[in-house]
């Protein structure tokens, strides 16, 4: 599936590296309610960066 | 009375005219000369690339809103500087050519007494052969009118794929010292979810071609971040996102040329490949956009003034230096160029002393890696900080920039869409503190775990989107505009 500098690599290989996410974190990305509470914190984390930058 | 200039009214010449006119007195004067009619909010280009959003939305006309808010305006293309004026005295001053169409191609000059210059980059396709909507064979969406011919290219695409015939598509990096991966990461996810929606995704093969040396990388060395106990690299984050859509990629490609459905790179093992594409979309090199400059005797000083990338230079530490001497130290904070100090450069336009990401080279010596982004928050910022200190200065507060804003000290909050809709769509929420890693203060990483995070969600994309209207509310000035931070 990949492919990196001439070199393939498959992702569910353990030789890859690649961290798949799990079906339930994937689901949680477009979770409602479990996104309406992200959307503060990541919120919250902007204002600081925002407030130490400027 | 005083007069400032400001070349380039985008994202941080616009932002340093606001300021300059909200901190200067009515007895001084504010210009903007620019060659575009329209103000464009660049970061939603991606969703008029997918057909999610219209020219109209993500443009507005600024002649009615610089003559409310009292700025001067010019539609023209600055052509070059005279920095001490001419061989009959006078001030310094700017010549430029008129780009609005009843003076299309006429020339004019006006004097300063600061000038910031804010032309962002020039978009280099011809440094790629074949490369570029015009007059090669890949789409873009640095632009709104590439945007749209983009959405046009991909809806024939999607018809196709509906039709039974399997496309490749291919977006990335068109050079092999392109900068801006964060708009070409952008625009492969909402590639992606569209082709999710119109039902044909697996009728698609979908690879990312780009200059980086580890996915992640995104011209800014990567960043590292706390996850789930441990201190993970953007490189796991991003392949993570990558293998979960699907979005095969080729890394350390240097593009050299297109032809119709091929393009050619470089490895850094020496190695000329090629891949096949139905659909690309490519993000050229950047450069300054050409200016001249003379002294007052006339004898051209543009190699004095500007970095040989077209860039202004300013107040950085430019000497060639190996990667392992390369310092946070060496980023500029003031923004003053050295010899003229009413001289400034914002956003894209300043001369970064080196890249940062480390750079590679391949075997036949092509380098091989991103240029530094200045993306759309310390571009603001550095227009901002600039705008106080000509402000400052014209008004006879200050001799000297202050400094302190550097982008090795600023943090940066980014959130890159990976497809968009209210309930469907997602984007990766980040931030970065500070942006050009300091390996002195923040040994190992570069940058403060406490300030740096990332993650993928539908809040990311709500974000972005509330942004959207943020910064178009800010840029015209409504109500309260100064209150938003940049
Ligand atoms: C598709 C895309 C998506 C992006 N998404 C994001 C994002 O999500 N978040 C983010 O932070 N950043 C994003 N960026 C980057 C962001 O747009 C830039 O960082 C920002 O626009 C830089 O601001 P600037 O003022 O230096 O340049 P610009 O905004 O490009 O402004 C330069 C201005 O100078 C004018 N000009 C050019 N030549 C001349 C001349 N000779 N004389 C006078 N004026 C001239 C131009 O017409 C333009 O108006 C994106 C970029 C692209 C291309």
């Amino acid at each position: 599936m990949t492919h990196q500098d001439g070199e393939q690599i498959t992702p569910y290989e353990p030789s890859s590296g690649t961290a798949i996410p799990t079906n339930h974190t994937v689901r949680m990305r477009t979770n409602f309610f479990y996104q309406v509470f992200r959307f503060i914190v990541i919120n919250i984390k902007m204002i600081i960066i925002i407030w130490r930058s400027h | 009375m005083g007069r400032i200039v400001i070349l380039g009214g985008g994202v941080s010449g616009h932002t340093a005219a606001s300021f300059c006119r909200k901190w200067t007195g009515k007895q001084h004067e504010v210009v903007v000369i620019t060659p575009n009619s329209k103000w464009n909010w660049i970061p939603s280009n991606i969703w008029v690339g997918v057909g999610r959003m219209t020219t109209e939305q993500v443009t507005f006309e600024l002649a009615p809103i610089y003559k409310k808010q009292g700025i001067g305006y010019i539609q023209a293309k600055a052509v070059s500087l005279n920095p001490e004026g001419n061989d009959q005295g006078g001030k310094p001053f700017v010549t430029y050519e008129f780009t609005s169409p009843d003076k299309a191609g006429q020339i004019g000059t006006l004097e300063y007494d600061y000038l910031i210059n804010a032309t962002g980059p020039k978009l280099n396709f011809e440094a790629t052969e074949g490369l570029g909507p015009d007059h090669g064979h890949s789409v873009s969406v640095c632009t709104p009118q590439h945007a749209v011919h983009a959405s046009e290219e991909l809806s024939k695409v999607i018809e196709k794929m509906k039709a039974g015939q399997r496309q490749k598509i291919l977006i990335g990096t068109g050079h092999s010292a392109s900068t801006c991966q964060g708009a070409a990461f952008e625009y492969i996810f909402n590639v992606e979810h569209e082709l999710r929606v119109a039902g044909v995704r697996e009728m698609a093969d979908l690879t990312w071609i780009s200059n980086e040396y580890y996915l992640g990388d995104f011209g800014i060395a990567g960043l590292h971040l706390r996850k789930g106990g441990y201190v993970t690299s953007s490189k796991i984050f991003a392949e993570s996102l990558f293998a979960e859509r699907g979005v095969r990629w080729i890394l350390r490609a240097g593009v050299y040329k297109l032809e119709p459905g091929k393009v050619h790179y470089e490895t850094l093992d020496g190695e000329k490949l090629t891949e096949d594409f139905d659909f690309a979309m490519l993000i050229p090199s950047f450069s300054g956009v050409g200016l001249k400059a003379f002294a007052k005797d006339g004898s051209d000083i543009t190699d004095t003034i500007f970095a040989p990338n077209g860039f202004l230079k300013v107040d950085g530490d430019y000497t060639k230096k190996p990667f392992e001497e390369w310092k946070a130290s060496d980023w500029p904070k003031t923004y003053q160029n050295p010899i003229y100090k009413n001289l400034f450069a914002v956003g894209i336009a300043f001369a970064p002393p080196h890249a940062i990401s480390k750079p590679m080279q391949s075997k036949n010596g092509t380098v091989i890696s991103p240029a530094p982004p200045r993306t759309g928050m310390p571009s603001a910022m550095i227009g901002k900080a600039v705008a106080r200190t000509v402000t400052n200065m014209l008004n006879g507060k200050i001799d000297q920039p202050s400094g302190g804003h550097s982008m090795a000290e600023m943090g940066a909050a980014c959130v890159a869409s990976t497809g968009a809709g209210i309930l469907s769509g997602s984007a990766v929420a980040m931030t970065v503190f500070p942006i050009v890693p300091d390996y002195q203060k923040y040994p190992g990483v570069g940058r403060s775990l406490n300030y740096t995070f990332g993650e993928v969600g539908l809040a990311g994309h709500w974000i972005k989107h509330i942004l959207h209207y943020l910064f178009l509310y800010k840029a015209k000035f409504k109500p309260g505009w100064f209150f938003i931070p940049e």
